[in-house]
């Protein structure tokens, strides 16, 4: 019985777990003050982490999401000083994204390029798009309206906070209860056997690609509105945490298996552990040693529960 | 001293997972020379026991010996030194390195790190005079045949000293003369004093190659065989078929006259990859076809090009008298064509994936609410309907698919297929790998669906079953249909006759 639960809530316990551990004995940890820049700061890995559990549960990989965030956030900034509206900034961005993920998934599925090779290339690419269009500058965006997106509040929670739990509700929902949520899996734990049994593959994979790339760009919008700017250099290696969170929530790398709560709790104790650390006052450099050794000790955790079971 | 005691001896071993008993108190002893089918059903307890030999599951309880010493392998490593070689289906090999390496993997000779390649060669020259191989040691694996492959994997546990050798369904890819050179290598094994485990599902094998016979049913050792000729053949077959199934199997085909309609599916100068000439061929509603024909005559070509699983260059295909552009087997399935392909586990089944998931992978996409959200409740009433039809044995419907036995495997992808409006079932090697009973449960489904209106075109290179199940045999050789025989006049004779390949000096 215990066992069963610990296989169906698994990680969300550990999450459950470090967030007690951590109000015991970090200080300030459980403050409003302190959990809401906790939410906030899980927000853009948590809203690419979205998507990127169907890239990686149909046995891809996106690292291109960094500079896609980077990218359209420069994007919008030099929309919105071009044509001076939000909404044709906003879009121009979501359209590059979009734009970006296309090109990875025709690549990756059609012309069935190593996904790996694929958008480490269009990660490069999509950078150097950034630099070239900002002039390696961080580009201000002067629409206060446009802040709200990431500053503003709704019912005492920042917005993107809201925008990630929404993000969560509805690619949850999308991967559980849709036909191209369960297509997805299938891919992933068989191509060809999915393909013979009437699945569309080379569409769900470039579709998997497209919505990635809209995610990552409207998580880059987001974090240009909080920044109220676009910045070039910026999220670099957001790809790397992000398939980190993935990967300690428990999304299987080799494709097939993939739930939206391992997404959450992977998402969530990557965040407190860095927040923890944070209010600790570890060095910012034994943060990066510390998170490495947690995602390590995850998977070999993982790898040691699946022989077990 | 050690010479009086038989080479291996299982004493009660019991090994369970969960509330399955997967061997139940097995005693057995094999002695030096003998060569020993292991038979059984699919679940019967065959690969537990050769996994329990190979140190890869550690028994619950009970003694192996090896020479009257006993044996706790932790690892598959500690089974291999103690001279134990489980030769799998799928093969342990490199094929980018050479034979010779892969013949002394992980033992290469050596000089202070560097490989003495003098010695490596001449050590694997004389393991394939051994293995009766006429091969340059330096030739790279990956260009030898699959039989060839095998040899260098009885090799590679030669050379490490194994004295008990156990094949799992060893000729399951070999060619007929490559099974013959197989045998003769295992019957010379048996004289030099090995000992060998066979497990199989052929009879004919068992005869073949076997001095003695242990089965098994249900995890329990029903039956040992200490000989074989004791009887004639037909009788000791019966006997051991007895045993394996717990019941008489008077006919396992079963067949009995059907109505045959008006063609369901005609294929009209379709040409595409594998086929030599454009193809004409019609299978009638309720009719089942048996499509024979040598590896690489075209029978698994053409059964994906009418499946839209590769493209065909030209001609049409017709469902109930209506062109099909079939582009995919998205468009056949739509059509009501559907495939039971040759590989499962590559091309059927998705194994992580529940038994649910792999009955409702096609079909759920046409029962959605509000157009886009699936229904829990349909996709689970629809697979345990059918798991209840079709008597799929497994613990639940979240069960991964890779834990059923291939019947049932075979069984799930029969369920997906009959969750659409199916119309014209392909089958490409229905049974292979599958046992007595469950392929008798098979026969029954086709021949049901057959009843039904359903056109069965079946390929198979079991030539029982293709005259036991068919209303008509077609032959294929190189890629063209060479003869179409009537259910009355098909005769394994005239069926093979016209599948192997045809000589120039035939002609004059």
């Amino acid at each position: 019985m215990s066992h069963k639960l610990w296989q169906r809530a698994g990680m969300l316990l550990v999450l459950a777990l470090l967030y007690a551990g951590c109000a015991l004995l970090v200080p300030h940890f459980s403050s409003w003050t302190n959990t809401e820049g906790l939410l906030l700061s899980v927000a853009t890995v948590g809203m690419v982490s979205c998507t990127m559990l169907f890239c990686l549960a149909s046995g891809n990989f996106d690292l291109s999401v960094g500079s896609v965030v980077a990218c359209s956030g420069v994007v919008a900034a030099v929309a919105m000083q071009r044509t001076d509206s939000v909404i044709l900034g906003v879009l121009a961005a979501l359209a590059s994204g979009a734009l970006v993920g296309l090109a990875n998934g025709v690549v990756v599925a059609r012309f069935s390029i190593n996904p790996l090779i694929t958008t480490l290339a269009t990660m490069q690419i999509v950078r150097g798009f950034a630099y070239i269009a900002s002039g390696g500058k961080a580009v201000a965006i002067a629409h206060e309206g446009f802040f709200q997106l990431g500053s503003g509040y709704f019912l005492g929670l920042p917005v993107p906070v809201w925008t990630c739990a929404l993000f969560f509700l509805v690619f949850g929902v999308l991967l559980a209860r849709t036909v191209f949520g369960r297509d997805t899996l299938a891919i992933g734990g068989n191509e060809e056997a999915a393909r013979l049994a009437g699945i569309p593959v080379v569409r769900t994979k470039v579709a998997i690609f497209v919505l990635q790339g809209l995610a990552a760009a409207f998580a880059g919008v987001v974090l240009a509105a909080r920044m109220t700017s676009g910045q070039p250099t910026g999220s670099q290696g957001l790809e790397l945490e992000v398939i980190s969170a993935c990967v300690l929530g428990g999304v299987s790398l080799t494709g097939g298996v993939g739930t939206m709560s391992a997404v959450i709790a992977g998402v969530g104790i990557m965040g407190i552990v860095q927040n923890a650390m944070n209010l600790l006052n570890v060095e910012p450099f034994w943060q990066y040693v510390a998170r490495g050794l947690i995602l390590l000790g995850a998977v070999l955790f993982d790898r040691l529960r699946q022989r077990r079971g | 001293m050690t010479r009086n005691e038989p080479l291996l001896a299982f004493e009660a071993v019991t090994k369970s997972f969960g509330a399955v008993h997967a061997l139940r108190e097995v005693s057995f002893v094999l002695e030096r020379g003998e060569v020993r089918a292991l038979l059984g059903e699919n679940g019967a307890g065959k690969s537990t026991l050769l996994k329990a030999l190979a140190g890869a599951h550690a028994p619950d309880s009970g003694t192996l010996r090896i020479e009257g010493r006993e044996q706790r392998f932790t690892s598959t490593q500690e089974a291999f030194d103690a001279g134990i070689a489980v030769i799998y289906q799928e093969l342990h090999l490199v094929p980018e390195l050479t034979v010779a390496e892969n013949l002394l993997l992980g033992q290469l000779p050596a000089h202070v790190g560097f490989v003495d390649a003098r010695a490596r060669d001449a050590r694997a020259s004389e393991l394939l005079a051994r293995l009766g191989l006429v091969l340059d040691p330096r030739t790279r694996l990956s260009s030898l045949s699959l039989g060839q492959r095998q040899m260098i994997e009885i090799g590679k546990a030669l050379a490490r000293g194994a004295r008990i050798l156990a094949f799992d369904e060893p000729t399951s890819s070999l060619s007929q003369r490559e099974t013959e050179r197989l045998f003769e290598l295992i019957r010379e094994l048996a004289a030099a004093g090995h000992g060998i485990l066979y497990v199989t599902h052929r009879m004919d094998e068992v005869f073949a190659v076997c001095t003695s016979a242990t089965i098994l049913r249900d995890g329990e050792l029903v039956r040992t065989l200490p000989r074989l000729d004791h009887a004639p053949r037909i009788e000791v077959a019966a006997e051991i078929v007895r045993s394996m199934v717990g019941r008489e199997l008077s006919d396992v085909h079963g067949w009995s006259a059907r109505e045959i309609g008006a063609a369901r599916l005609e294929l009209r100068a379709l040409q595409g990859p594998g086929l030599a000439e454009p193809m004409n061929l019609d299978v009638r509603r309720g009719e089942i076809v048996g499509l024979f024909g040598l590896v690489g005559a075209g029978r698994t070509e053409l059964l994906r090009l009418i499946f839209g699983a590769t493209r065909a260059h030209g001609g049409r295909i017709l469902v109930d008298g209506a062109d099909l552009r079939a582009r995919s087997p998205r468009d056949a399935i739509a059509a009501g064509i559907v495939l039971a392909p040759e590989d499962r586990k590559k091309e059927g089944i998705v194994p992580i994936l529940s038994v649910l998931e792999n009955v409702n992978l096609s079909a759920r996409r046409r029962k959605l609410d509000l157009g886009i959200f699936l229904r829990g409740r349909w996709e689970r009433d629809n697979a345990a309907l059918h798991i209840q039809q079709l008597s799929i044995k497994t613990p639940s419907l979240a069960t991964p698919v890779r834990n059923l036995s291939g019947g049932n495997q075979q069984k799930v992808i029969l369920a997906r297929w009959l969750s659409e409006s199916v119309k014209v079932l392909l089958l490409d090697e229905p049974t292979r790998g599958i046992d007595v009973g469950a392929r008798a449960e098979i026969y029954r489904i086709v021949q049901e669906l057959a009843k039904s209106g359903v056109a069965v075109l079946m390929v198979s290179s079991d030539l029982p079953e293709v005259l036991g199940l068919s209303d008509r045999v077609l032959v294929m050789r190189e890629g063209r249909i060479s003869r179409e025989l009537a259910r009355g006049e098909a005769s394994e004779e005239a069926v093979l006759r016209h599948a192997l390949p045809v000589h120039e000096e035939s002609f004059a």
